[in-house]
């Protein structure tokens, strides 16, 4: 290899891969230094290269390896123009529009590299952490109003200080990444793009509660950010960032829904079936092995280094109402520009499906939006006004969760959305409370009664108090909350609950 | 490709042996016999029970919970085919359906040949580019009848 190679960024996130990331930098390897980075998010443009050019770094995309020779003919070494060159990635009203905070460096640097991490940021979080000391920390984290981002909402901050009060032989930092709700990626892309940000966030929270072990809990199905992350973990232990006092171990996670549910999580962990655990206690006073246990969600943790980096107030002072920072919005489903959308809370559900998203995919009419996963309702334009903020989607009987945004066209089927729903939880309950072990089979068998015009008005009250019992009588958001996506498809288009599509039943 | 090794009481004693003084050992150990036999051997419980000091019905219990631990051999290529929402908006059960009928197995099952399992998945975070699957830990995207097709040439 010259020196004087150009440089090109060629991703290799599990999206990129999939549309041919890897076939791209074989293709390029003879012509120039080839770097693998993280995705910057715009899914619709992958595989995106971006030209290390006099100017900037110049983007193209989606590039295939066949369109290579014609790139390399036109200049692609020094930025020429194609039609496939979009040009400086900063510019593309996609990523202009956002406020990239967590996701700042996925898809710039290369993900394992200590020394790109360091020069975009890295560590200046935890050494700030250092120098401010464990109360400090956790102060700021307070006061940068960081809540939740696994779906709950939960304020960090309170998390953190209540582990920090407790007393324990031993603390643990457990971070979830079972990312299972449909429709959100934005962990896997952080674990692939950026690993280092979380073991950073795990490393203040383990400083800031005195914890010395991190687990991190990460779903079977995401191996490329398996992979990832044990890779950074390697380096950042080589380095001397883990070690000593404080670290951390991936654990794999394997196909359960409900796993996802915090002290589910910690039974899991601890080597049994991930049901769920009765609280109190919580798991900041009894987690983890019965110990002390911070559990915070991927982004929540990798949100913590640029909160130290740039205090609390830069991070509180972006938001709407108690939802505040910035949150990672994933476009997800039949939508035409579907990516990775980090901004403050307060867009509202409109101006992210159809200004951001640009609508459908098929381009037929959007007619159903799911937000936050399978436990999240679905809204129908005439709610687009809702702004992306926790309480404003909770008054609507609706939830954010961990900002999954999944966009139906007009051919979706309610009912059958509906039925899903209670199938899908009859097949994740854990089975621990009845509510949710037996409401979902029973769900699940009157909407197919209701899908077959059998008694429509009377199996549908069914529904509905079926529903209210679920919702009241679960021991967790599984059971508690799979009654959102069923109701509101009830509330929202009722005309696909009383058309019969198959024949009643003899 | 995936190469299985044929059941071994040693070479499971092994594989338990090298995790077992980790907390919280038993889904380390199941995930690692797996690797190794493609599933979890009914003859595999006792010897991890053993190891855990807990009884052959908590083992069992832990296998029967999680989805993905395997009772059976899998063929020779595993395909993990996602059925949630966001690949749901983009037409995967009738993909779903396309590949069952061309493979003529329902999903869980391994074509007559021992090539392929069919396995569905709830999500692979490729939400944005579905419907999506695995192919051998392989990511595909919005695939249709002839990406299938094309994937399945790929490996056969």
């Amino acid at each position: 290899m010259s020196a004087s190679q150009t440089t090109i960024f060629v991703p290799r996130d599990a999206a990129a891969l999939a549309l041919g990331a890897d076939a791209v930098a074989s293709a390029l390897a003879p012509h120039a230094t080839v770097v693998r980075t993280g995705s910057r998010g715009l899914f619709w443009l992958e595989p995106m290269i971006e030209v290390a050019a006099p100017s900037g770094r110049m983007a193209y995309g989606p590039v295939t390896a066949t369109d290579i020779p014609a790139l390399l003919a036109a200049g692609l070494l020094s930025g020429g123009a194609h039609r496939l060159r979009l040009g400086l990635p900063e510019q593309l009203p996609f990523l202009a529009q956002q406020t990239r905070l967590t996701f700042s460096r996925c898809g710039v640097i290369d993900p394992l590299s200590l020394d790109d991490y360091r020069a975009h940021g890295g560590f200046a979080g935890l050494e700030r952490a250092r120098a401010i000391g464990p109360a400090a920390t956790i102060d700021t984290v307070l006061k940068s109003g960081l809540r939740g981002r696994g779906g709950a909402g939960f304020p960090a901050g309170i998390k953190w200080k209540t582990a920090a009060d407790a007393a324990g032989a031993r603390k643990y930092i457990v971070c979830n990444a079972d990312e299972g709700d449909s429709g959100t990626y934005a962990d896997r892309m952080l674990m692939e793009g950026d690993p280092f940000c979380l073991i950073e966030g795990m490393a203040i929270a383990g400083f800031a509660v005195a914890a010395s072990k991190g687990y991190v809990y990460t779903r079977s199905e995401y191996p490329h950010a398996i992979a990832a992350f044990d890779a950074a973990l390697g380096i950042a232990r080589a380095a001397g960032w883990l070690g000593a006092d404080f670290d951390i171990e991936q654990r794999v996670g394997a196909g359960a829904y409900v796993c996802g549910e915090e002290t589910s999580l910690l039974e899991s962990l601890e080597g049994r079936r991930g049901q769920v655990r009765a609280k109190p206690p919580l798991p900041a006073h009894k987690g983890l092995f019965g110990q002390p246990t911070v559990i915070n969600n991927v982004i929540t943790l990798a949100s913590v280094p640029v909160i130290l980096r740039d205090g609390a107030e830069a991070y509180q002072a972006l938001g709407f109402g108690r939802s505040r920072g910035t949150m990672p919005i994933q476009l997800a489903g039949n939508i035409k520009y579907g990516g990775l959308f980090e901004a403050g809370f307060g867009l509202t559900l409109g101006q992210i499906v159809n200004d951001i998203g640009g609508g459908t995919r098929s381009g037929r009419p959007v007619r159903a939006v799911q937000v936050g996963g399978p436990l999240g309702a679905y809204f129908p334009p005439s709610l687009f006004d809702t702004p992306f903020d926790y309480e404003a989607f909770a008054a609507k009987d609706g939830l954010i969760g961990h900002g999954g945004v999944v966009v139906f066209d007009d051919t979706v089927d309610m009912a059958h959305q509906a039925r899903f729903a209670m199938e899908f939880c009859s097949a994740e309950s854990c089975g621990k409370c009845t509510p949710c072990r037996i409401g979902s089979v029973r769900g699940m068998e009157t909407l197919d009664k209701i899908m077959r015009g059998i008694a429509v008005e009377a199996n549908l009250e069914l529904i509905r108090d079926l529903c209210h019992t679920m919702k009241f009588g679960s021991l967790c958001a599984l059971g508690g909350f799979i009654p959102y996506p069923v109701m509101s498809a009830l509330e929202h288009f009722p005309e696909d609950f009383r058309r019969a599509r198959l024949a009643p039943a003899a | 490709m995936a190469d299985y090794e044929p059941w071994s009481v040693d070479r499971a004693d092994a594989i338990i042996a090298a995790r077992v003084r980790e907390p919280g050992a038993m889904l380390p150990i199941l995930h690692d016999l797996q690797a190794v036999f493609g599933f979890i051997p009914t003859e595999a419980v006792p010897l991890v029970a053993h190891a855990l000091n807990v009884t052959r019905a908590e083992v069992h219990g832990v296998v029967s919970f999680y989805h993905e631990y395997r009772r059976h051999k899998p063929g020779r290529h595993i395909l993990r085919l996602c059925r949630a929402e966001a690949c749901q908006a983009l037409g995967c059960e009738a993909v779903a359906d396309h590949v069952r009928s061309r493979l003529n197995i329902g999903w869980h099952e391994t074509t007559s040949d021992g090539a392929v399992t069919l396995e569905p998945v709830f999500c692979l975070g490729l939400c944005a580019i579905g419907p999506a699957a695995l192919l051998d830990g392989r990511p595909l995207a919005r695939l249709d009848p002839a990406r299938f097709e094309t994937a399945l040439d790929s490996v056969s």
